[in-house]
């Protein structure tokens, strides 16, 4: 464990600078050993030392090199970070140097990892510093960091001492059943006090609902048959506001066409099959109705021309109401042969798609429905991921449980049993209950470096 | 003199030791610095409380001598919790302080192997790190394989009186000034520990009509799973319930800096549950009253104990505190209240077997590894009697799990987390407790008792006929259904008579929470105990709670199998926290369950230890 390892910690690609990062006992005289300039084994900890990357004479790039000694580092191990100048050879070939000097390539999140393990940060902020590493806009950024400080941690940490407050109040019952003095422990009492635990994780867990939407963004499908203007509400889209993300093609996200940011939110728009206008995509909906992107988005912009009758067909799609959705009835300007009683309690925008109307009122029915002010405040006790919603649930069925029992009137000893599931629950988020799994699975996850 | 196993004091943990020693058939000596004070209760009078009771059914058990003598040495006796749940019930007996010791003696003397010996234990044989024998202060040598110690309070106690302090233990016996010095100079972390007790009054110059009576239990009830109760509810002695008031408050307020323990005049460290009276009065200041019990110690003398009124205060203004409490106005103190201090070992020194890590077959037991109450020092007196016999017939020692017994927690607490006050078992520190209840102590412990020799095989039947009992009952209730018809009156209370349609087995009506095992005994045809209903009710009521429990205790198990090699080198591992380190180190867990225990040992450090062991040890396995 206590071995050296290396990464490059920034992206690849055509930066101005990047990063190798190095941590382990001996890195500081591995660094050394490439490194033309002052003798970094004598340098003061924590200092920035100006030099050349050199391959016995050769020299391979003009570096900094930020030399960090334990214990006061993100690792608590030795810390050498080498800044190059950009460029994926000569990063690369600083790698390679110090591949074959004695240091070996750093698994995904192994940096985290020793962190962790060195009882830097706790589960949560492992966590975040994940997702930090991925953000890709300002309010994801701010939710990453926000678990690297631990507010998630102190909001569990509070509701467990809850918890065992209530455990001490039944234990003294316990345990000193003759003093007269220590207030009995009603039924009561345990259902109100449990209740609202309860009710704060419940809070937890539908603003998380928030939280994946800061994290991951919100996804929308354009739908509609063709010609109706699909492409042209998505290009604008992709024009107006910067998208940060094109055509990633070949990755898991090849269905996401391009992603926006609408006032700090990542905003995905999801291509209907490429919107191929050969091809009736409603005919294919309707057959299918699993279809990944409709099942995956998270708000459908339903395209119809004011111009044309609805379909049979597609008012199965429409009147679906699993999916939260906006109904774009394009070409304002023609005659209107749509028969508006068919789309009761639907969320209708008129606009036109040459003329630009209705375009912006529709960004801001998207922020509307996606409570863009709320999500946009401070609360950022949110759970980012699906082993920290897993374990919030447990814990609520555990308190479920206890209330149920102290309802039948079972003894206060076996509701003890619940509500110590429900604190385990907990402490498993912030990674205070030991689990033998736990960790192996966790930083799998992690990328490379950090 | 050579013994196979010689135990010094004859306190609860020595003669449980003694007794179990003898019964495994090894040539044991007892010797204590007084026969009179044999099986002594020199403070509360009761045996048991809450999760003692517990052990005290377990000592039984496992064979050992508490529970037995309890059961015909009392003068009350009760449940406690009996309006609670099943889990956090408890027996508790007022002891006769003179009877019990009889008792006891008569159990220890009818001991074929056993030699009981008068002497003052002043030094310690060791060669090699290993035990051999003891001298006496007369200096006369005795030799053994094993020592177990248990030398309660006598290790350099000193009994404070306000600002006075004499160096002697309870009764003014004198202590073992050399003792604690020679074990310090062996290696053995020494502390400081300190208990108190209360005054004695005379009950003739108590107004007992201003006091409210406290009976025992009109149900007969017995410590032992071989005895049937010997005495007769309707006459038993009664207790008092007595409270301070504003004026007692005023008074210890007005004198604290007399008081031995506020005045500087002590350094031991006292226990936090049960805390002197003007304790009491310092931390929860609020507090208008504080209930105190007034209990008779013996039929054959009249001391009254005042408990929950322990204090160190001079004498003089310990009668103008008792004077102070209602019905007490004219009360006659027979013995005032003292505190005692006296030196104990740091028992994160000892494994789990309670043998020494310093010195070979050297085990101790009671409040010398920082413990307090009789049960408590019973309880590991029987372990190690138990281990010492094991050891000299070449067997492996008995170490009782957490999710096996009480004994177990307290050992295990001991020896992983060690104490900073006298350890006082609660129900609260058996994360298992669901399981480890006072009906089924004999279940979970008998059969390890039989296999050392100290349960008879007329005991051990009694168990199986037991187990057989509750199979057969629990088939009776499978395979009995209730008809819509046949319903009595309490089920027809309790249910709505539709839901038994089909009719519905007994089994499934008494998971219901409105039905009681007595609404069902009309239709069972076979005859069982009441403990037989009473544990199988307890077994399908709250099966899922069990269940639940049970699959915490396999979590555990599994830890509890991954063993720690005993020449792990902790420097070497590198990424553990220093803390963690220094208390693995110190503490050397046997299993990584138990390393998860110790405080100041994190998650990570466990996942760490966990990956150090993969790599160094799997190959081995």
């Amino acid at each position: 464990m206590t071995d050296n390892i290396c990464a490059i910690s920034t992206a690849l690609g055509a930066g101005a600078i990047s990063i190798v990062r190095c941590s382990g006992q001996d890195v500081v005289e591995i660094v050394n050993k490439l490194f033309k300039g002052n003798d970094l084994t004598k340098v003061q900890s924590h200092t920035i030392n100006y030099g050349f990357i050199v391959d016995k004479e050769e020299v391979i790039d003009e570096v900094l090199v930020s030399v960090m000694l334990e214990p006061n580092t993100f690792t608590c191990e030795n810390i050498v970070e080498i800044n190059c100048h950009g460029g994926i050879a000569t990063t690369n070939k600083v790698l390679e140097l110090l591949l074959t000097n004695g240091c070996r390539l750093a698994e995904p999140g192994e940096f985290t990892k020793r962190a962790f393990l060195n009882g830097r940060i706790d589960l949560v902020e492992a966590e975040g510093v994940n997702d930090l590493i991925f953000a890709e806009t300002e309010e994801s950024r701010k939710f990453a960091i926000n678990r690297v400080e631990g507010n998630l941690s102190n909001l569990i940490k509070k509701l467990r001492e809850s918890l065992v407050s209530m455990r001490a109040e039944f234990e003294v019952n316990f345990d000193y059943p003759e003093e007269s003095d220590a207030p009995e422990v009603t039924h009561k009492m345990v259902i109100e006090e449990l209740t609202k635990i309860k009710t704060k994780l419940e809070d937890l867990l539908n603003t998380s609902k928030d939280g994946e939407i800061i994290k991951n963004g919100i996804n929308i499908a354009i739908i509609g048959r063709p010609n109706v203007g699909k492409s042209s509400i998505l290009n604008h889209l992709l024009d107006q506001e910067k998208a940060i993300v094109t055509n990633i093609a070949g990755t898991t996200r090849d269905i996401v066409e391009g992603t926006i940011t609408l006032d700090g939110i990542k905003v995905n728009l999801i291509d209907t099959a490429g919107i191929r206008d050969t091809e009736d995509i409603v005919e294919k909906i309707g057959v299918d109705k699993s279809i990944n992107f409709f099942n995956k988005a998270d708000l459908v912009i339903y395209v119809l021309n004011n111009n044309e009758e609805i379909y049979e067909k597609e008012l199965s799609l429409i009147n679906d109401n699993s999916v939260e959705k906006i109904i774009f009835i394009n070409k304002n300007d023609l005659e209107s042969n749509i028969d508006i009683t068919k789309l009761q309690n639907q969320n209708i925008i008129y606009g036109n798609t040459v003329t630009e109307k209705g375009l912006d009122n529709l960004k801001e029915e998207i922020k509307r429905l996606f409570n863009f002010d709320k999500l946009k405040s401070n609360n950022y006790n949110l759970l980012a991921n699906a082993r920290q919603t897993a374990l919030v649930k447990k814990a609520i069925n555990a308190i479920n449980n206890a209330v149920e029992s102290t309802k039948n009137e079972v003894p206060l000893e076996m509701i003890a049993v619940d509500i110590d599931d429900a604190f385990n629950s907990l402490g498993e988020i912030i990674g205070e209950t030991y689990k033998d799994e736990l960790l192996d699975e966790l930083f799998s996850k992690f990328c490379l470096g950090k | 003199m050579n013994y196979d196993v010689i135990v010094v004091g004859g306190g609860h943990a020595g003669c449980e030791a003694a007794h179990a020693s003898a019964m495994q058939g090894v040539k044991t000596a007892l010797i204590t610095s007084n026969i009179k004070n044999i099986a002594d209760m020199p403070c509360n009078p009761s045996i048991g409380g809450t999760a003692k009771g517990i052990v005290v059914r377990e000592i039984d058990a496992l064979g050992g001598l508490m529970g037995r003598v309890a059961d015909i040495s009392h003068l009350q006796i009760k449940m406690l919790n009996s309006g609670k749940g099943p889990a956090v019930k408890s027996l508790r007996a007022q002891g006769d302080k003179i009877i019990y010791p009889q008792n006891m003696v008569k159990e220890l003397k009818s001991l074929e192997n056993l030699t009981i010996i008068e002497a003052m234990v002043e030094d310690l044989i060791v060669e090699n790190n290993e035990i051999k024998g003891i001298i006496t202060q007369d200096n006369i040598s005795y030799f053994c394989d094993s020592l177990i110690l248990t030398t309660g309070t006598y290790l350099k106690s000193k009994i404070l009186v306000g600002s006075t302090n004499k160096e002697e233990g309870p009764h003014g016996e004198t202590s073992s000034k050399h003792l604690s010095d020679k074990l310090k100079n062996l290696g053995f972390e020494i502390q400081r520990l300190k208990t108190g007790t209360p005054p004695r009054l005379n009950p003739e110059t108590v107004d007992f009509s201003k006091l409210k009576e406290e009976c025992g239990d009109q149900t007969p009830w017995t410590f032992s799973f071989d005895l049937e109760p010997q005495y007769d509810v309707e006459n038993q002695e009664k207790c008092y319930l007595v409270y301070t008031n504003e004026n007692t408050h005023q008074i210890i307020k007005d004198n604290l800096t007399k008081s031995a323990m506020y005045g500087g005049y002590a350094e031991g460290i006292g226990p936090r549950y049960c805390p002197s009276i003007e304790d009491k009065i310092v931390r929860f200041a609020d507090k208008e009253r504080h209930q105190l019990f007034l209990e008779p110690e013996s039929k054959f003398y009249p001391d009254l104990y005042l408990q929950g009124f322990s204090t160190s205060m001079p004498e003089d203004v310990q009668e103008k505190m008792v004077h102070s409490l209602v019905g007490l106005e004219n009360a006659e103190i027979l013995k005032y209240a003292y505190a005692i201090e006296y030196d104990a070992i740091n028992p994160l020194q000892m494994y789990p077997s309670l043998e020494s890590k310093i010195i070979k077959n050297l085990y101790t037991a009671g409040q010398i590894n920082g413990t307090s109450g009789y049960e408590e020092a019973a309880g590991q007196g029987l372990i190690a009697g138990i281990n010492a016999g094991l050891k000299i017939k070449g067997k492996e020692p008995l170490i009782l799990k957490r999710n096996e017994s009480y004994i177990g927690v307290l050992i295990d607490d001991l020896v992983t987390k060690g104490t900073e006050e006298p350890y006082r078992l609660l129900t609260s520190r058996a994360e298992y407790r669901l399981i480890l209840r006072h009906d089924n102590a004999d279940l979970r412990l008998r059969k390890y008792g039989y296999e050392v020799g100290l349960i008879t095989e007329e005991q051990y039947n009694r168990l199986l006929n037991k187990e057989k009992n509750i199979d057969n009952l629990t088939n009776d209730l499978k395979n009995t259904k209730v008809h819509p018809k046949e319903i009595n009156n309490q089920i027809k209370e309790a249910l709505n008579i539709d839901e038994l349609q089909s009719g519905m087995s007994l089994y499934d009506l008494l998971k219901r929470p409105e039905i009681k095992m007595e609404y069902l005994k009309d239709y069972i045809e076979n005859i069982y105990p009441n403990d037989i209903f009473e544990i199988v009710e307890i077994a399908i009521k709250y099966e899922g709670y069990i269940a639940k429990t049970n699959r915490e205790v396999e979590k555990m198990l599994k830890l509890e199998s991954k063993k720690i090699p005993k020449d792990i080198d902790y420097n070497k591992i590198r990424n553990l926290a220093s803390e963690a380190k220094q208390k693995l180190d110190k503490i050397r867990p046997e299993t990584v369950a138990q390393a998860t225990r110790i405080s100041g040992v994190n998650p990570s450090d466990i996942a760490i230890l966990t990956v150090y062991l993969k790599k160094e040890y799997s190959k081995d396995e």
